[in-house]
């Protein structure tokens, strides 16, 4: 809508007052820090066993695949799409590999990550396919993408779980060891992140993502091409997933057909919490990580507080619709200061 | 080597149904501001998307210094040289200002493709230095007034080192203060040897900038002038291409009592203080430049958006309209501006169209009677000299002028004291534009007060008995009939700068 | 210069006959899904010879039909443009409200059976106001949320148990016959008749087509737009209610992961229905031939002992086919 604006601040024609809401906008991620901070010292303070070396690690390592997940989701909400696909793309993933593994013990456990990444690609590639060349809404294809994945999962493993006894030590290494003393799952999510912000903020492609999601209709007459884009992001996110299939399934050393289901929809929430844009274009990293560890904390500290664990679905609803509901109102108050601020 | 940088010779343009531009020819200097001027619906858009390799030309040729050249796509244009600013701001609002300036054509380093932020953020500084403009590159665009996301267009246009910079209509919703930045920007651009292609509706603008002017008029070149060699009255002749007042039906509508009355309607940063009245079987034309809250005034009136201060009263009585329908029962009807997106659907026939505002007229608690629906979408879309086939024809089959009658119909479904009409023949044809003109006036007759929005002026003088002219946000002068002509209206509507110490 | 004249109009004449044609009448998706209905049949039958047989076809009717009550309120959503993915966690909050109450909190059953209906089409309620109250969030982000939330409140209500001991009458909504019908194929006709009537023969329906092509223009004409959706969204509620209270008699107990992923099956059978994923398009008779071809698929399968998570693809899959076959259909058509 084309409106005046003038120059000079005109706040005597100001009827109502500004939202003060509007502020928050700014401090998004300090603030989610702080609520962060805020929460640990909290459950700290209620059970000391929280801030334990061994609990911290335990959360870390845990929140290391929600984490990754989110990173390859940020991408896909950035670009106004879905995925609901992810839990069940990972369960693929890691049901195949594990089976792999169990039948073949000599196979090397970074052969096993490529190839858990490999089928997720492949996963990823038929939803890109879906959205981008034929135009199915993101939500129905990764709806019915991600029941047959889960199908699939179902009918390779034939209804039977594969536990710890049958992988080989080095497969369960995978999630268990450590380099230079830090564990081994903190390190990849570390690599993904520091490849993701240089991807996102360093590249053309990477910015070429946030440009479609920002304006399809200007990133058309910039020339990018939307369809490689789409396809670019849903790729990315089925190899997230297939990583994450082999380092769950190692992690927890069992692989069964309803591995991480229903997992997609923490990981959404975790970039929601993290400030990511339902309506495309705007989405940050640090963000998204700092989403991901408060929901890793909430699903670590409800036990330790005593909490019930059947509450810890109810809670994730109650934050995701609050934060979606939070960020609407806050957009308000900025577009109705910028109202008031207008000269008439 | 030409004389000319750009020139376009019997440019043809057809779409499925119109021909949108017939054998018109261009041509630009080097160092010249040109205006491109006509009315809406002349052509103008087309031929800048012919120029920026948006649209290919069916037929003719389009020379860049001298040497024959085609583009097939926007980037192909983007690459000579050649750059646009459109009216409706095509950016990226949630990316920085240097991004948006770069878009497309990155600095990146050569072996590693690595972005070079900082190389960018230095040159989006310096190029927004040269423009005069203190804002800062790491700036998120959306957060940014519109003069401001202006310039970042123009920006953008120098970064990729263009030699012709198209503008569109970019004074349309800016103050006298922000459009006085803009002129400046141009003229300094030009000195630099930029051509600029300068489209605007503001003669203001043409005077102000420009060496030369063209004219198009319903597709077809009219002519060029130097801007000191034609008067105001011959231009508007080129453009109107007839006097104005003979295109009109000149019907006596007696008018009556008041019927509408607004007093002090405000809405938080959109308009504030307006009030006026209207009679029955009155025509109020209600004018101004785009952007002035002509539309925001109509709509909350027809309950689309709520008011923030001031009262409206129908018939003496004081209205409380929280939606359309509301609207509609109490007697108030409005005919939008945006025919494809707010009037019609156009995968519907023209008569399930018609009847939509009013189904419980032929039903019963509820229940669709079909055979009394036809019978009124019929009677209605005849009304209206609809032309088609059937009343099932679809919406999206119909002329420009025929999804307008429709949209008319619509209206005539309900039991209406006053009808608001907002651009009512914005993208129709000349033909049908007097049709629709005939059916204002019969509404008229009939005893409804009407209000007509529109920004072409031979229109709101033509067709009006009374003219509200706005200017951001606010009405700043009521002609009666014998105080109408263009330079008053224009007066009204423009934003002088001394004047602004009284308003607020 | 020369003027334009003014064309004296002439009196035109519109048809309102509606036009006829032969080729757009046998071009209509109905045909292509009783076709596919008859081949899951024939199939059925050459895989099983236990298939048809009244009995078996009758008991399989009985397994399916629960979700189909659904359907018809989220082809009207669909049509709306709209989506509503949180209808498999208001059967489960509905239901275990319900056997909370009757079982901890001493309602009668008839009373346990009001309030399941109530709590779904609150949940139903809620979304709807959500959706219209925040028109910057998709429907797709907000029943996201509300799916989440509705699970997690029947998990906390009834953790992991399962609650049952529900009165002999109460079995009669899952497996009673009237006069050797089941009680259920009789009020699934009776909810399919009701939903058809409301789609194509009252302004309501009318309203719900004109929101799914253009709601903006809808607006404009002076439908209320947001009081349809909510009520749309309300019924979706009301519906997964009744799914609830069938599921719940025919397993004599409910338990909080009870009818998961329902969403899918739904969404599924209203596409393949021909409810167009893009608005405005689609009729109910579609999703009927859709619920019976679904249904009848999977229990066909499970005849031949395919375990029930594998059909899981078979759902996907018509999905897919569903929202795939029109897309290619139309660019053939265009070229």
């Amino acid at each position: 809508m084309a409106v005046h604006t003038a120059n000079a601040p005109a706040a005597e024609t100001a009827v109502k007052k500004e939202s003060k809401l509007a502020s928050l906008a700014r401090f998004r991620e300090m603030g989610l820090l702080a609520f962060i901070i805020l929460l640990a010292v909290g459950v700290q303070i209620r059970n000391p066993s929280f801030l334990t070396v061994e609990n911290v690690v335990d959360m870390a390592t845990n929140t290391a695949i929600l984490s990754i997940l989110a990173v390859g989701m940020m991408l896909v909400l950035v670009t106004r799409g879905i995925d609901l696909s992810i839990g069940a793309t990972l369960a693929l993933s890691g049901m195949l590999v594990a089976q792999i593994v169990s039948a073949n013990s000599s196979f090397s456990p970074l052969l096993a990550v490529l190839t858990g990444i490999g089928i997720g690609i492949i996963c990823g590639l038929v939803i890109g396919g879906l959205v981008s060349w034929i135009g199915v809404l993101p939500i129905i294809a990764t709806l019915a993408m991600m029941n047959i994945y889960r199908g699939f999962t179902y009918m390779v493993s034939d209804g039977k779980w594969i536990s710890s006894y049958q992988m080989p030590e080095s497969f369960v290494g995978i999630a268990t060891s450590s380099v230079f003393g830090i564990n081994t799952l903190i390190l990849i999510a570390l690599f993904i992140y520091a490849s993701a912000y240089y991807f996102i903020s360093h590249t053309r492609t990477g910015r070429q993502i946030y440009a479609v999601g920002s304006n399809p209709e200007s990133a058309k007459i910039t020339g990018i091409s939307e369809k490689k884009i789409l396809m670019l992001v849903y790729t990315l996110m089925g190899g997230l997933s297939g990583l994450c299939g082999v380092l769950w399934v190692s992690k927890f050393a069992s692989a069964q057909g309803d591995t991480a289901s229903g997992y997609e929809l923490s990981v959404i929430a975790a970039c929601i919490l993290g400030g990511v844009s339902i309506a495309g274009g705007s989405g940050k990293l640090g963000g998204v990580i700092l989403g991901a560890v408060l929901i890793g904390i909430l699903n670590n500290a409800l036990p330790l507080m005593n909490v019930s664990p059947f509450w810890q679905k109810g809670i994730e609803g109650t934050i995701i619709l609050v934060a979606v509901l939070l960020n609407v109102a806050v957009k308000r108050g900025v577009e109705r200061n910028h109202l008031l601020r207008r000269r008439i | 080597m030409s004389e000319y940088v750009l020139e376009l010779k019997g440019i043809t343009k057809r779409f499925p149904g119109v021909t949108a531009l017939n054998n018109v020819h261009f041509k630009l200097e080097k160092g010249e501001i040109h205006a491109l001027m006509g009315e809406n619906g002349a052509g103008k858009s087309t031929f800048i998307k012919v120029i920026t390799g948006v649209h290919a030309a069916d037929e003719g040729k389009i020379y860049l210094d001298g040497k024959p050249i085609s583009f097939s796509n926007p980037l192909e244009a983007q690459a000579v040289g050649i750059a646009a600013i459109y009216q409706h701001v095509t950016n990226y609002p949630d990316l920085s200002v240097t991004e948006n300036i770069f878009m497309g054509h990155e600095k990146v380093h050569p072996k590693t493709k690595r972005l070079l932020w900082k190389e960018m953020h230095q040159e989006a500084k310096s190029i927004l230095t040269q423009l005069g403009s203190s804002i800062d590159p790491k700036r998120e665009m959306g957060t940014l007034s519109v003069a401001q996301q202006q310039i970042i267009e123009i920006a953008k246009a120098i970064s990729t080192n263009a030699r012709i910079i198209i503008m569109d209509e970019p004074t349309a919703a800016l103050t006298a203060r922000e459009s006085e930045d803009l002129y400046r920007i141009a003229e300094s651009l030009r000195d630099q040897g930029t051509s600029i292609i300068f489209i605007s509706h503001r003669f203001e603008d043409m005077y102000r900038l420009a060496s030369q002017v063209t004219v198009f008029r319903d597709a077809n070149y009219i002519g060029s002038w130097g801007v000191n060699d034609i008067t105001n009255d011959q231009l508007i002749v080129a453009m109107v291409g007839r006097e104005i007042t003979q295109v009109f039906p000149h019907k006596k509508h007696p008018i009556g009592e008041e019927v509408l009355r607004v007093e002090n309607l405000g809405k938080v940063g959109y308009f504030a203080d307006i009030s006026f009245s209207l009679r029955r079987g009155e025509i109020l034309g209600l004018t101004g430049l785009v952007g002035a809250g002509r539309t925001e005034v109509c709509e909350t009136l027809f309950g689309i958006t709520k008011y923030d201060t001031g009262s409206v009263y129908l018939k003496g009585e004081k209205l409380h309209i929280r939606r359309p329908k509301d609207a509609m029962k109490l007697g108030i009807g409005y005919l939008s501006e945006d025919r494809q997106k707010q009037g019609l659907i156009l995968q519907w026939g023209i008569g399930r169209n018609i009847t939509l505002p009013a189904l419980e007229r032929f039903s019963q608690k509820g229940w669709l009677n079909e055979k009394n629906e036809a019978e009124m979408a019929k009677r209605l879309a005849e009304k209206v000299h609809v032309k088609a086939k059937s009343i099932f024809d679809l919406a999206s089959s119909l002329s420009g002028g025929n999804q307008q009658k429709v949209a008319v119909a619509k209206l005539l479904t309900a039991d209406l004291d006053v009808i608001i009409l907002d651009e009512p023949t914005k993208g129709v044809d000349i033909g049908a534009k007097s049709a629709i003109y005939e059916i204002i006036q019969d509404l008229a007759m009939q005893g409804y007060g009407i209000i007509m929005v529109s920004s072409e002026m031979p229109e709101v003088i033509g067709m009006s008995d009374r003219i509200a002219v706005m200017r951001e946000g606010r009405i700043t002068k009521m002609l009666e009939k014998e105080e109408f002509s263009q330079e008053a209206i224009l007066a009204a509507a423009m934003s002088e700068v001394q004047d602004k110490t009284k308003a607020g | 210069m020369a003027q334009k004249s003014i064309q004296p109009y002439v009196q035109r004449t519109l048809s309102a006959e509606r036009p006829f044609s032969i080729k757009q009448f046998f071009f209509q998706w109905e045909w292509l899904l009783a076709a596919i209905l008859l081949g899951v049949i024939a199939l059925n039958t050459s895989l099983s010879p236990y298939f048809l047989n009244v009995n078996s076809l009758r008991d399989a009717t009985m397994v399916f039909l629960d979700k189909a009550f659904i359907v018809f309120p989220m082809a009207f959503i669909m049509i709306m443009r709209d989506i509503d993915i949180s209808v498999g966690s208001t059967v489960a909050l509905s239901s275990v409200v319900m056997a909370t109450v009757y079982n901890s909190l001493g309602a009668s059953m008839e009373m346990a059976v009001v309030i399941c209906l109530i709590v779904g089409a609150l949940c139903g309620l809620i979304n709807g106001l959500l959706i219209v109250k925040f028109k910057e969030l998709s429907a797709v982000i907000i029943t996201l949320a509300t799916m989440i939330l509705y699970r997690g409140i029947a998990y906390i209500i009834l953790e992991d148990q399962a609650s049952g001991n529900f009165p002999e009458w109460f079995g009669f909504f899952g497996w009673g016959y009237v006069y050797g019908i089941p009680f259920i194929l009789i009020l699934f006709i009776i909810a399919a008749l009701l939903f058809g009537l409301l789609l194509h023969k009252t302004t309501f329906g009318r309203h719900i087509y004109a929101i799914g092509h253009n709601d903006i223009a809808s607006k404009f004409s002076g439908v209320n737009v947001d009081r349809t959706k909510v009520i749309v969204f309300t019924l979706a509620g009301l519906m997964a209610a009744v799914t609830a209270i069938f599921l719940a008699s025919r397993m004599g107990s409910t338990r909080p992961n009870i009818a998961n992923m329902y969403e899918l099956d739904v969404i599924a059978m209203a596409a393949l229905g021909g409810i167009s994923t893009a608005g405005g398009k689609g009729r109910l008779i579609g999703t009927v031939i859709a619920i019976f071809i679904v249904g009848y698929l999977q229990y066909g399968l499970g005849l031949i002992n395919i375990p029930s998570q594998t059909l899981l693809i078979v759902v996907g899959a018509l999905l897919l086919f569903a929202v795939i076959v029109p897309k290619l259909n139309l660019s053939r058509l265009k070229k």
